[in-house]
């Protein structure tokens, strides 16, 4: 048994959180660029050549994309035939928030849901979000960060839909929740669709989906075609960047799904805005430590 | 679709020169308010002591750094508009606010009050925040820190923009036209998808 240690984990939280604020993905840079050049509206054209030269100047001048910190969510995933002490790692992951919130400074946007008091640290009751997971693969530990922006994920959806609904019921209201949620989610959005379980497990397989790489297939043929439907479905509405109307409104629609009920059928969106911020970092006991997305 | 550069306060004609549709780009003045400013503003009744005739308001909270009794902007962008709607009305008629700066646009029933009080709400392409604080001089004050990050903050900008008149003093709405064609759309979408 090899140890992890937790400082290393807090480290890597802390700056997780920095680099995901500052420099976006390669999947999503590439998605947003493609949409740029295939873009026909003028208007939607030139709001997508503000998000591609805003995300030129947050990397030359080391500022954040957006000013929203968001909701901090990690994903500790353990690899095999490591020694850890859980508490101690997710007390790190706290950690790791707070160091980057006091000593960057980052805005605090976490509040108490009824005094709406401000920790101003970026943590508070079960916040910042840890998922633990464990690895098929042995000797290291995976963290992964997502700092959830808040116009989009006040746009997310649940609907327990009947059996009789069917996959029409899903697709209708899928589309209905990209024309509701309008410009408000900062779109071109990644659209996630959480297909089957039950209400809880639908909106977990919606977020698992949008941590996924845009453009990334689902590996099941049936499912990477019903995401390649909807996408086109998606951006035939017109909702377009920002609500003003144009052919991109979303850069990828990402589902997942797990069995469910007999009598349910149940289906979840969340909506993740246009810089579908994510990092990760792979930690290894000898201190070595990997940083991708 | 005309390009203006104005500088704030704005008057009522020049609010009332704009269309939806028109591109302004901004010098002078932005004033930062979000939820909890709003709330505490009209919900709890205590006055702005700070003059907003002609003013344009910004929806925000920004990322700020104190350097002795100052703050610098580290990132400033704007937030959801929609959250802060109900509010529209009151700035614009208890405080002579001309201009909303917003993302995702606001209700119907804000466009009331631009149009019997001259005011337009001015779309910024959300989550460009990097941009938008390369366009932000100083802050030159802040009312309200206890609530930080949501106080009032007092921002000189030059070249805030690109922004998109996109609810204009006359009723005209990118956001309710763009919704309305969608509508239209799925008609043809749900039966190209066999439903």
């Amino acid at each position: 048994m090899v140890t992890i240690d937790p400082t290393l984990v807090s480290q890597a939280a802390k700056e997780l959180y920095i680099r995901a604020l500052k420099v976006l993905p390669p999947d999503v840079k590439a998605a947003l660029a493609r949409a740029h050049d295939r873009e026909s509206h003028p208007r939607a054209r030139e709001i997508l050549g503000v998000m591609l030269k805003n995300l030129d100047v947050a990397e030359a001048r080391g500022l954040l994309v957006c000013q929203d910190t968001g909701t901090p969510v990690y994903k500790l995933r353990i690899g095999r035939g490591l020694e850890y002490d859980g508490p101690e790692l997710l007390a790190a992951i706290v950690e790791g928030v707070k160091q980057a919130t006091l000593e960057h400074p980052l805005r605090s946007s976490v509040c108490h849901p009824i005094d709406r008091s401000n920790p101003q640290t970026n943590t508070g009751r079960r916040i910042p979000i840890i998922d633990v997971e464990f690895l098929e693969e042995a000797g290291y530990l995976e963290l992964k960060m997502m700092p959830k922006g808040s116009g989009s994920e006040n746009m997310s959806f649940l609907k327990m839909l009947t059996p009789a609904d069917g996959l029409s019921g899903i697709k209708k209201f899928v589309l209905q929740c990209v024309v509701e949620a309008g410009g408000k989610p900062c779109p071109p959005t990644l659209v996630g669709v959480g297909i089957g379980g039950t209400s809880d497990l639908a909106m977990k397989l919606a977020k698992e989906a949008i941590w996924r790489p845009i453009g990334s297939s689902h590996p099941d043929s049936t499912i990477a075609a019903l995401e390649a439907e909807l996408l086109e479905a998606v951006n035939a509405t017109g909702i377009g960047p920002m609500g003003l109307g144009g052919d991109t409104t979303a850069l990828a629609v990402q589902i997942e799904y797990a069995h469910t009920h007999i009598t349910q059928n149940p289906v979840a969106v969340t909506l993740q805005c246009w810089r579908g911020e994510r990092a990760m970092a792979r930690i290894y006991p000898d201190g070595h430590v990997d940083h991708g997305w | 679709m005309a390009e203006y550069r104005l500088t704030t306060p704005l008057s009522e004609a020049q609010v009332r020169g704009l269309r939806a549709g028109d591109s302004v780009t901004l010098d002078g003045i932005v004033f930062g308010v979000r939820d909890a400013t709003l709330i505490r503003m009209f919900d709890q009744g205590q006055e702005a002591s700070v003059d907003l005739s002609g003013a344009v308001c910004l929806h925000t909270a920004p990322n700020v750094k104190k350097v002795g009794e100052r703050y610098e902007p580290l990132s400033v962008g704007t937030t959801t508009s929609m959250r802060m709607d109900r509010f529209t009305g009151p700035l614009l008629e208890r405080y002579g606010v001309r201009g909303i700066i917003g993302k995702g646009g606001l209700s119907a029933e804000s466009l009331k009050p631009f149009q019997r009080l001259g005011g337009v709400y001015l779309a910024i392409t959300g989550g460009a925040a990097a941009l938008e604080t390369t366009q932000i001089e100083a802050i030159e004050g802040v009312w309200w820190e206890d609530l930080m990050p949501e106080c009032l903050w007092k921002f000189r900008v030059r070249g805030l923009g690109p922004l998109t008149v996109a609810m204009d003093a006359h009723g005209g709405n990118l956001y309710a036209e763009v919704l309305g064609e969608a509508q239209r759309r799925l008609a043809d979408i749900y039966a190209r998808l066999g439903m």
